[in-house]
């Protein structure tokens, strides 16, 4: 298996998002490339301050001041989002691309109804009155799952629970059969047997509607159970990429790999976790060479100087490490056993 | 020989909700309802559960941090809910507790050495004269440098605040640890530094630890036994292997298989729960699980199992559930699955 040989949907081409604080610009998104596969999933996996919320904002030009896009193309279709108006923008969320977040509490009005605010997607979207309006609402609840829709209607966000809240997301989300659904840690606030509601539910959708997931998580085994292909990112850059079985018995990466290590798990005894040792560096200061040598267990010399490119290796994985590189051969006394 | 170290009996932690015509208690959120478990010396014992089934309560409960209801906390052989608060002001030497979010649990206005001397003031464990030297001695421990005792808590990263809330734990030389989530915060690489501290300091100080976490992979990394709860009761006690490998009760069943594992092609079999976890407000008769179980009866309903070990299972393992034996065998029928 390699990473889906299929027409995507959507293309992400160089895209760079910056901050621009007092401190300097910040790179939270340096340079990435990405295919979305129609039908597929598409996993973004790494650690808090990798950029891959922002990644995900991006994609639907959500980023504000002091946040900019300062370069590359989003095809969507072949179309570049980048270059429509704000109005064409406006028509396209939701109704192409679609987003569900973490916390469905934050992101839900607490003085509306849901069933008002599923309706309010069709009306805006679809032009539709608010009786037609309500009556699809019905359905969309129906279809996430939701017990007793017609009575689930008229309650307001504080009165379910979270899993109930994210199935309400999912449903505004999905009210006009977008072609995409980024999902931002979308399970990360839940409970593990809701977590496994929520996930089955989202494949289960998936299929039923043919759509494309961008998947955006910090968990591994989320990662595993979901995708089809995997990127991870490490400090604003896509460090490997690849189809999400090689991902796992293959790691190539030594931060994948250490991820892989630190990982305690359910299933398998472990005496001692092979930790990565120190921490993410600062955005304001991030070491010349490639972002991960200060971390790795096999830097050589030229990881400190210079910046790895993200290679494509012979199973058509990408990987951004010397280690993967005709120059590795050259560098002295390292350990050369990735 | 285990020695006992810390013993519950019977804990029951209700919380009165105030409401209506002149704040009368209107009902009780029953958050711990009626669970016994003991502790011996040197061992892990983690409570896993979702959100709500009093397992952060419990922890609270053992210091007395809120007051529990009723029931008896025996820590080496004395009652600590018999202590007035002076007495267990001095207890609370012995038993430490370390939070989940250490930005919270830190006073931002305090150097990391501040917060350290602090400790072992109010405990009054070293003299003043080597304080100092012992808030070295343990940024060290903990693996941190020293120059770092006069830094605030927000120069640290995540990982570095909960080792001061570690290094804070063990300025007093405490016997047993409460780790209420304190890795849950924490991105994994960083966890893995965190855990591995843990234990490290578990063998060197002979530390007991009791462990509270809703994540099952960290849980069975560090334990030894481990208590499942289900909204406010104990529904499976077992240690790690036996509990991992053989999960007696069906909601323990569901739990483990729940949690994404991570090999893409192992495509195991998952029980999917129906329904959400119940309010502890009225938690329903009988066993509280009944709701969601796909293989409750109508005895469920109404009558509460008690914890027992199953024919066949391990020495120690106990689960509170009507059908083990049956469901084990496959006997049982499910409702859905």
């Amino acid at each position: 298996m390699t990473l889906v040989n299929k027409t995507a949907v959507l293309e992400i081409r160089d895209l760079r998002t910056s901050y621009f604080t007092e401190g300097g610009e910040v790179k939270a998104v340096d340079g990435i490339s990405l295919n979305v596969p129609k039908g597929k999933t598409l996993g973004i996996v790494g650690e808090s301050g990798s950029g891959k919320s922002i990644m995900a904002l991006s994609i639907l030009r959500l980023i504000f001041n002091p946040g900019r896009i300062v370069a590359g193309e989003l095809l969507y279709n072949g179309a570049d989002l980048l270059k429509k108006s704000e109005k064409q923008m406006r028509s396209i969320r939701g109704n192409n691309i679609s987003m569900i977040f973490q916390e469905p509490m934050t992101s839900l009005n607490p003085v509306y109804t849901v069933g008002e605010q599923i309706a309010e997607v069709y009306q805006i979207h679809e032009n539709m009155n608010k009786k037609q309006a309500m009556s699809k609402a019905v359905d969309m609840l129906r279809l996430v799952g939701i017990p007793s829709p017609e009575k689930r209607v008229h309650q307001y966000p504080f009165e379910l629970s979270g899993g109930m809240r994210q199935r309400i997301m999912i449903a505004i989300a999905l009210a006009c059969n977008p072609d995409v659904l980024i999902a931002d840690e979308p399970t990360t606030a839940l409970d593990v047997t809701i977590q496994a509601q929520i996930l089955e539910l989202i494949k289960d959708l998936q299929q039923k509607l043919h759509m494309s997931v961008i998947i955006i998580t910090h968990d591994l085994g989320v990662v595993a159970e979901t995708c089809d292909d995997v990127a991870v990112m490490y400090c604003g850059k896509v460090v490997e990429y690849a189809d999400v079985r090689t991902l796992f018995t293959a790691p190539k990466h030594p931060y994948t790999v250490g991820l892989l290590n630190s990982l305690p798990r359910h299933d398998v005894d472990k005496e001692e976790l092979e930790a990565i040792k120190g921490s993410v560096p600062s955005p304001f200061e991030l070491p010349e060479g490639c972002r991960f040598a200060p971390r790795c267990p096999h830097a050589a010399k030229i990881c400190f100087e210079q910046l790895p490119e993200l290679n494509k290796l012979e199973d058509r994985s990408q990987v951004r490490c010397w280690i993967y590189t005709d120059k590795w051969g050259q560098q002295p006394e390292v350990n050369r056993t990735p | 020989m285990k020695t006992e170290l810390l013993n519950v009996k019977h804990l029951k932690q209700h919380f009165p909700i105030k409401g209506g015509f002149l704040g009368r208690i209107v009902n009780h959120v029953k958050a711990v309802d009626d669970i016994s478990f003991t502790i011996y010396e040197g061992e892990t014992v983690s409570i896993v559960g979702e959100s709500g089934c009093g397992k952060s309560t419990t922890g609270r409960a053992i210091m007395r941090l809120d007051e529990p209801t009723s029931g008896e906390i025996i820590f080496e052989g004395s009652n600590l809910l018999a202590l007035n608060k002076r007495q267990m002001n001095k207890k609370r030497k012995d038993l430490q507790i370390i939070f989940q979010d250490p930005y919270a649990s830190l006073n931002p206005r305090q150097t990391a050495g501040e917060i350290l001397e602090e400790a072992m003031e109010i405990q009054n464990v070293v003299p003043k004269s080597k304080r100092r030297h012992r808030v070295i001695e343990l940024l060290e421990t903990v693996g941190l440098a020293a120059y770092q005792a006069d830094r605030y808590p927000h120069e640290f990263s995540g990982g570095q605040r909960q080792r001061i809330g570690i290094a804070r734990a063990l300025s007093v030389n405490p016997k047993l640890i409460i780790c209420d989530e304190a890795v849950s915060a924490l991105d994994v690489s960083i966890q893995a530094q965190v855990l591995n501290l843990l234990k490290r300091l578990q063998r060197e100080f002979k530390l007991t630890y009791l462990f509270i976490s809703h994540d099952l992979g960290v849980v069975r990394h560090i334990s030894d036994r481990i208590i499942v709860m289900y909204v406010g009761r104990i529904v499976e006690v077992a240690d790690k292997t036996s509990l991992f490998e053989h999960p007696q009760h069906p909601y323990t069943r569901a739990l483990l298989s729940a949690i994404p594992v991570l090999d893409p092609d192992r495509k195991k079999e998952r029980i999917i729960l129906k329904g959400d976890v119940p309010s502890p407000i009225d938690p329903p008769p009988g066993c509280v699980f009944h709701t969601r179980c796909p293989y409750a009866t109508d005895r469920c309903k109404e009558e509460i199992p008690q914890l027992r070990t199953a024919e066949g299972a391990a020495g120690g393992h106990q689960a509170a559930c009507h059908y083990m034996e049956e469901i084990q065998n496959g006997s049982m029928e499910r409702a859905y699955s």
